[in-house]
């Protein structure tokens, strides 16, 4: 048996979020997917890849969450539910921030891409990630905003 | 005027366990497998699709000096391993059962079968880092 390179462990960590963002996972369950304790397995995550695993778990599902606006009419409640995330509110404020615009205007601004080219969905997830996001505690006034929409 | 394209290559950090993986997990064959005594017993190996004989992927094992200094070499094999690095796209006629098969065999898959507006596809890794995808186009 060959031993592995130390950041494949890593590596496998982040293809579990890309493979299961919609479940609810945790630091725990990806530090066990990368053989590390949580503690160290956070640290090493973020020297590798340049953000804690937890960012990037958020980005995936705001990243799949925005190609869904882009090809489906599917409300954003139901949405932010299909990627994992369980507040709307919470989801909605961490898409403004990192897209600059709720998802409604962000759909409405974005006419899906795929109909003008052949883009396989790895090139997708990896071009289209938001560079920031965090998380945010629901507020009333973010529901408000959805509801509004 | 270029005619064809008949060799791609990944890096691979253990040709053995690259060897294994491609013939048999993935189903490729083997094409070419020669050991060079004079090139400090460099390994030319090859797979290929069967029923694809005119396109080979060569499983390239991260060399050191002369070719690289350790510094390069150990950073090549770290972008290997973080995902980095390069990837093979296949096509197959039949999506979930190949998804089925593979995973069977214990291919680790980052993304189970999925639609698109050009087919459905899944996406997998070798054991070094590769990224891997195959493809059922409508």
């Amino acid at each position: 048996m060959v031993s592995a390179h130390p950041a494949r462990h890593l590596l496998r960590a982040k293809d579990l979020v890309d493979a299961r963002y919609r479940e609810s996972l945790d630091v725990n369950a990806l530090a066990r997917a990368a053989k590390l304790s949580p503690a160290h397995f956070s640290r090493e995550f973020r020297r590798e890849f340049g953000e804690p695993p937890h960012r990037y778990l958020l980005n995936r599902r705001l990243e799949r969450a925005a190609a869904l606006l882009r090809s489906t009419d599917r409300s954003v409640a139901d949405i932010c539910l299909t990627v994992g995330l369980r507040s709307v509110g919470s989801f909605t404020t961490s898409f403004g921030r990192a897209f600059g615009m709720s998802p409604t205007r962000y759909r409405a601004a974005h006419p899906p891409a795929l109909t003008r080219a052949y883009v396989p969905t790895c090139v997708l997830m990896a071009q289209a990630r938001p560079e920031t996001a965090c998380f945010e505690k629901t507020g009333d006034q973010a529901l408000a905003s959805v509801a509004s929409e | 005027m270029l005619k064809q394209l008949t060799t791609t290559q990944v890096w691979v950090h253990d040709q053995e366990e690259a060897l294994a993986f491609y013939t048999e997990k993935l189903g490729l064959e083997l094409r070419e497998d020669v050991t060079v005594p004079e090139f400090g017993n460099f390994r030319w190996l090859t797979v290929g699709v069967p029923g694809q004989p005119d396109v080979a992927i060569t499983l390239m094992a991260i060399p050191g000096p002369p070719v690289f200094d350790e510094e390069t070499q150990q950073a090549i094999k770290t972008l290997v391993a973080k995902g980095a690095a390069t990837g093979l796209f296949f096509a197959t006629d039949d999506i979930h059962g190949t998804y089925e098969e593979l995973k069977g065999r214990g291919v680790e898959f980052s993304q189970e079968p999925t639609e698109q507006p050009y087919g459905v596809d899944a996406g997998f890794r070798d054991p070094s880092g590769n990224q891997m995808r195959v493809a059922q186009r409508s």
